[in-house]
């Protein structure tokens, strides 16, 4: 850990540019960070062969870590989808436990090695585990929302997918299912340019996924995914109405994914260089950080300490689990059927 | 004690369920004002309103997939699908979801969930309608697989699949829906699962099925004593998953003569499982190979008389028996 160095209390006064309070602002961007530099060193240790895969998010952080923070964590359920580390990390889980969940680790708690990494669950924390099968989640989404409204429960239901899955039959099943029964559940779709390899325009003829909401009488919104505050300013309302009886929404948040889709993948046959390097001045990381500061929400220092500090958060996560024990060959049995 | 035909049985199942746990609910396409394809739900929508008897969009593995989320958020639902050839659309949420999430999660969490489904040929539906496949699903570890052949089986199995935490696949053969019996009216009344019945008792020949064809085994059963003087016991699994090897192979150690009949294609299928489990159970005890009567290899046709030369027959069963002797 860095060395204690005093510093101003962080104010949880909402400040009326971000509808955020200093607090949340500095929350944000160490969930972002932590995503992202857990995610770099992810594919360092599968490029040394310590990890079989990795899948990330990068691009995709201000999308994850704004929507998430609009939630009311551990009330509100969570059904993501395999690139949402920054949610997971907003709703509670540590760079311990991630590295875990990497490395198929006998104590992930997400699913002790039985579970594809990234592909979260945490019962106690409502996490919904999802398949591979791309959109499946929204259906399972939808299906909580229905026991939420059935049990006069007053939660939301947080989905995502990427772009991409929003041509199969789950995403359009689960926006007419919701729909119709005006669930309490908010599709979050994160528009990051890519279905693995292919463009949008190969995906659907619609311009935006948001537009696609119209066919199911559902409101939605187009946010700007590379800025955070954008993000839980656009989730937050959709979220407080859901929860009202409002029913269901669709917000769709443009990215951009900054890596290749997985660690098995190599973007340089589909994607030019220089369209990576436009679009990294607009990581998310960078323009947060240039925002505050300009802003003078806090002094650069105290950036750079939360820089320093989840580094260490990382550093620390990598070498512990590393050293965790693997699951026993009998814990491959067991849990295949729920004992009355 | 009362007698009613099995898509009543059912019927009194799912109403007792409704009224004793209020996390149950219903949800399929056509089962609310209409009363279900085949009449299961017929006026359940009347008692029980239209939050627990939920008719949905033509879309299974949505009605799947919502059911799978209903479970997780803490009810149990009741998911209807037509038919089994239909569930096949369904069969991702089925698979990779309901059966898979207890163990991905280590325990965390589970789909109680109970799917129910129509199956077997007989009614001229064709190929895209009349399908069995029991098997199919009895093939995944992570679901239960029922299939009553009887009235009181029926009510007693579907109220026991609404006391499972886990994701139970309950397969109904339209042939059987009219079949009537006598039903115990009480409404503790269940039946365990993994609990094959033996039918009839008998000392020659084992003829063992489920669902459907347990009725051609029994009417196989009487023609074998009245012309041939063959005693034949019939036992019917009634649950394929879990399933009771163990009444099926002290039968067989009896009669030293086993014969499975299911109206499932024979290639891959289920009575290949039985029959292997058999061979190694009661190898020593087999007077002659174990036999097969299926239906034919080719997709259910829709003439009359094509679809019956294509589902096994009584005859079929009768003929295998005999080559045994």
């Amino acid at each position: 850990m860095t060395a204690a160095r005093p510093r101003r209390p962080r104010s949880r006064e909402t400040l009326p540019d971000y509808l955020l309070s200093e607090q949340q602002l500095e929350d944000m961007y160490y969930y972002m960070l932590l995503s992202r530099r857990l995610s770099e060193r992810m594919m360092a240790l599968q490029r040394q062969g310590r990890a079989a895969f990795v899948i990330a998010g990068a691009g995709q952080e201000a999308a994850q870590v704004g929507a998430a923070m609009a939630l009311k964590k551990g009330t509100d359920y969570l059904a993501p989808y395999y690139r949402d580390l920054g949610m997971n990390l907003v709703y509670g889980m540590d760079a311990r436990e991630a590295m875990l969940n990497l490395l198929g680790k006998r104590d992930d708690p997400n699913s002790f090695g039985r579970q594809m990494p990234s592909h979260w669950g945490n019962a106690a924390r409502r996490v919904v585990t999802q398949s591979s099968v791309v959109a499946t989640q929204l259906l399972h989404a939808a299906g909580i929302g229905l026991a939420a409204k059935l049990s006069n429960d007053p939660i939301v239901v947080l989905t995502c997918c990427g772009e991409g899955s929003t041509s199969r039959g789950d995403f359009h099943e689960a926006l007419n299912f919701a729909s119709i029964h005006r669930l309490p559940v908010i599709f979050y779709i994160q528009n990051n340019g890519f279905a693995i390899t292919e463009r949008t325009e190969k995906e659907m003829a619609v311009e935006n996924v948001a537009d696609r909401a119209r066919a199911y009488n559902m409101q939605s919104a187009v946010v700007d995914g590379m800025d955070c505050v954008a993000v839980y300013q656009t989730v937050r309302p959709a979220v407080d109405q859901a929860r009202r009886g409002g029913g269901p929404f669709l917000i769709e948040a443009k990215c951009y994914r900054l890596w290749p889709h997985s660690s098995d993948d190599d973007d340089t046959r589909y994607r030019p260089r220089k369209e990576l390097e436009e679009w990294a001045k607009k990581d998310p990381l960078v323009l947060f950080r240039a925002r505050v500061e300009t802003d003078g929400i806090f002094p650069r220092e105290d950036l750079d300490e939360i820089e320093a500090r989840v580094e260490e958060e990382v550093r620390d996560a990598v070498q512990w689990a590393l050293m965790q024990p693997d699951p026993a060959p009998e814990d491959a049995l067991g849990y295949v059927y729920k004992e009355l | 004690m009362a007698e009613m035909r099995m898509r009543d049985a059912l019927r009194e199942a799912l109403r007792e369920e409704l009224r004793r746990d209020p996390t149950v609910f219903l949800m399929g396409e056509d089962i609310g004002a209409y009363g279900g394809s085949y009449s299961v739900t017929k006026g359940l929508l009347e008692e029980f309103g239209p939050e627990r008897v939920r008719d949905t969009p033509i879309a299974e593995s949505g009605i799947i997939g919502a059911g799978i989320g209903a479970a997780l958020g803490g009810l149990r639902p009741m998911v209807e699908l037509m038919t089994i050839n239909f569930s096949l659309l369904a069969l991702d949420q089925i698979v990779n979801t309901a059966a898979k999430l207890h163990y991905m999660t280590n325990g965390q969490m589970h789909v109680p969930m109970v799917i129910r489904m129509a199956s077997g040929g007989g009614s001229q539906l064709a190929a895209t309608h009349s399908h069995s496949l029991e098997g199919l699903y009895a093939h995944f570890p992570g679901l239960k697989v029922v299939c009553p052949s009887n009235p009181a089986d029926a009510k007693g199995l579907l109220k026991r699949a609404f006391r499972d935490d886990n994701t139970v696949v309950f397969i109904e053969h339209t042939a059987n829906y009219g079949f009537k019996g006598e039903v115990p009216d009480d409404p503790d009344f269940l039946v365990e699962f993994g609990q094959a019945n033996v039918l009839r008792e008998g000392s020659d020949v084992t003829i063992v099925g489920y669902s459907g064809s347990v009725h051609q085994a029994m009417r196989a059963a009487a023609m074998l004593e009245e012309q041939d003087e063959i005693s034949a016991e019939v036992v019917d699994l009634r649950t394929l998953r879990p399933l009771d090897m163990d009444t099926v192979v002290r039968s067989v150690k009896k009669t030293n003569r086993a014969v499975i009949v299911e109206d499932a294609w024979k290639f891959g299928g289920f009575g290949g499982e039985l029959s292997a489990q058999i061979m190694e159970r009661a190898f020593d005890w087999l007077d002659a190979p174990v036999a097969r009567v299926c239906s034919k290899d080719v997709p259910m046709p829709y003439n009359r008389d094509l679809e019956f030369a294509a589902l096994p027959s009584e005859e079929d069963i009768v003929e295998a028996v005999l080559a045994m002797f």
